[in-house]
């Protein structure tokens, strides 16, 4: 891989990092995050239709008339949101069951849409799969890091994994706990950022 | 970049896409339509299974009135004789809907029960699916000589600590199950 | 009595920004001045409850009717995509002092995802109230939901937005300036409103 497209790749994990850096896609930032395992799947999920709608739309974006390129992009996002809940309802209905309502929301995640945008309408279609591969996984670790940040104050214990018995700090796993652990992470991710 | 739009390329554009998805999905939709199917009805079955005692045969689902509310339930039957019942109630809890299963046995007693879907308090009200002493407490539960209601209330049942609308509403959702139980013997 | 209940849930106990998190970004992007959040709240009113009432018919007399069901997401996005233009339009055309007001957050509602969320969970999810027993909504509790919906996201949106104008001219450390701090205001925020919890 040339060192070009190595950086397309790795910018969205820390420089263009979606939800530290450009604040995008909080909404599923704050609510699945309940532990550690449902951030990473919420990310993965975001990644798959990223990649895919990325791949697309840079296919088809010179043939799109200029009016109706938004209405487009959301067609297309919108089907490859969908296709991903029939599998998830086929072969992972507990996880299914457990992000609800956020897996359909993917559609109007800001990530998707603004990468679409920026992106991929703009450029090749191995270069936005990388572009997508990138911010997709950047996407997952923020959701994973406060997820498990989250699941350790607020259970005790760290993918499923239990170290602590009795109860943690409930508030954690409670709506204001979502806030305030993203507020503090992104403190510190910016502290981490001036340094380097 | 793009093409320049007029009301030709645009219709003709739009038209294309939404097809080309439709088309897609109609065909993932089918595709996925059995497995989905399966799924779902693996885990109503895994819910059923754990509330009944092992073995005998399970019926369709059936529905029948009580106090003007519809309710579902299941029968196991062994060698043409009832094993148990199983017996889906739901009732509001402190998030919104909580969802039983309950087993009952033909004698009335409560084999065991198990939860379906709720949207409690994690770490509060959740705990009635992992607090054993809880949970246990309905496990072999004979309505005839204690009553199903907690404590607070003059009943039988140790609430979860800090939880009392919780457990008061779970408690609530097996009586009604046995409730049902009694109007589907009378039948 | 049944719709007070509603409304006090969807207000309060089950706010929708501060319990379910649909609609952070641009809760976070145009809460910084009072004035904004107001426009953006009349904005979020307006497009949820019709927003809501079209997808709710949509649903019910062609997507139900034809089994379709599984073209929700898609059938939805769609319809709030182009009524949001329309609204746009016809506000220009009859009202410009309410265009003026209101237009400039219009473009922003379609990826503001309480718009799809409300409408998703109407027809999706079983609501209770008060001591009733589970149900789905019909027309008239979906509007009255969405409408209540809307406003508590539009009060907490002016609240939040009334704090963070404070907050400005509080000396907070470097790091925290900005966004973080909001986000912790707004955890804050979320404690308070979960006194609401269990009321209804």
């Amino acid at each position: 891989m040339s060192k070009r497209k190595l950086s397309i790749f790795t910018k969205g994990f820390f420089k263009e990092n979606p939800t530290f850096v450009l604040l995008l896609g909080l909404c599923p930032t704050l609510a699945t995050t309940t532990s550690a395992i449902n951030g990473m799947s919420m990310g993965l999920a975001t990644l798959f239709v990223l990649v895919l709608s990325n791949i697309v739309i840079s296919a088809i974006a010179p043939v799109v008339p200029d009016k109706v390129h938004i209405p487009v992009y959301i067609v297309v996002i919108a089907t490859f949101v969908t296709i991903l809940q029939f599998a998830m309802q086929a072969y992972t209905p507990d996880m299914y069951k457990t992000l609800g309502l956020f897996i359909p929301l993917i559609v109007v995640n800001c990530i998707v849409l603004g990468r679409a945008e920026a992106y991929a309408c703009k450029n090749g279609i191995v270069d936005s799969a990388l572009d997508g591969l990138g911010i997709g996984f950047g996407f997952t670790m923020s959701l994973t890091v406060l997820g498990l940040v989250r699941e350790i104050l607020g259970s005790g214990s760290a993918f499923g994994w239990k170290f602590i018995s009795g109860d943690g700090i409930l508030v954690f796993v409670m709506a204001p706990g979502a806030f305030i652990a993203l507020g503090y992470l992104m403190v510190l991710f910016n502290k981490i950022a001036k340094k380097s | 970049m793009a093409v320049k739009s007029n009301l030709t390329n645009m219709a003709l554009c739009l038209t294309a896409v939404c097809l080309v998805c439709s088309a897609l999905l109609g065909g993932m939709y089918v595709l996925t339509a059995e497995p989905i199917a399966k799924a779902n009805a693996d885990i109503l079955k895994a819910s059923i299974g754990a509330v009944l005692p092992e073995g005998g045969e399970l019926s369709e689902a059936k529905t029948i009135q009580v106090g003007g509310q519809p309710s579902e339930y299941y029968v196991s039957t062994e060698g043409g004789s009832v094993k148990a019942y199983a017996v889906k109630s739901t009732v509001v809890g402190f998030g919104g809907p909580l969802t039983l299963m309950v087993g009952i046995t033909p004698d009335g007693t409560v084999y065991n029960t198990s939860v379906l879907s709720h949207t409690e308090t994690p770490g509060l009200g959740a705990k009635c699916t992992s607090d054993e002493h809880f949970y246990s407490q309905f496990k072999g539960f004979n309505p005839a000589e204690k009553i199903l209601s907690v404590k607070k209330d003059g009943g039988d049942i140790d609430a979860i600590t800090a939880s009392t609308i919780t457990s008061r509403a779970y408690a609530l959702a097996v009586k009604n199950a046995v409730e049902a139980f009694k109007t589907i013997k009378g039948e | 009595m049944e719709y007070f209940l509603i409304i006090i849930s969807a207000i309060f106990v089950n706010n929708i920004m501060l319990a379910q998190f649909l609609g952070t970004c641009p809760f976070i992007g145009v809460s910084s001045k009072i004035s904004t959040a107001t426009g953006m709240s009349g904005a979020v009113v307006f497009v949820i409850t019709l927003a809501t009432l079209v997808t709710y018919l949509i649903n019910k007399y062609l997507l139900v009717v034809f089994g379709l069901e599984f073209l929700q997401t898609i059938a939805f996005i769609l319809v709030i995509a182009a009524l949001v233009q329309m609204v746009e339009i016809v506000l220009k055309k009859i009202s410009p002092s309410l265009y003026q007001a209101l237009g400039i957050f219009l473009p922003l509602i379609t990826t503001n995802c309480a718009v799809l969320g409300v409408a998703l969970n109407v027809v999706t999810k079983e609501f209770t109230f008060g001591g009733g027993a589970a149900h789905m909504l019909n027309l008239g509790e979906s509007v009255v939901y969405a409408f209540a919906t809307a406003l508590g996201y539009g009060m907490a949106l002016i609240l939040f937005a009334g704090l963070r104008e404070h907050l400005e001219l509080n000396d907070v450390p470097k790091q925290f300036k900005g966004v973080p701090i909001a986000l912790v205001t707004c955890g804050i925020l979320a404690m308070a409103f979960m006194g609401f919890s269990g009321m209804v």
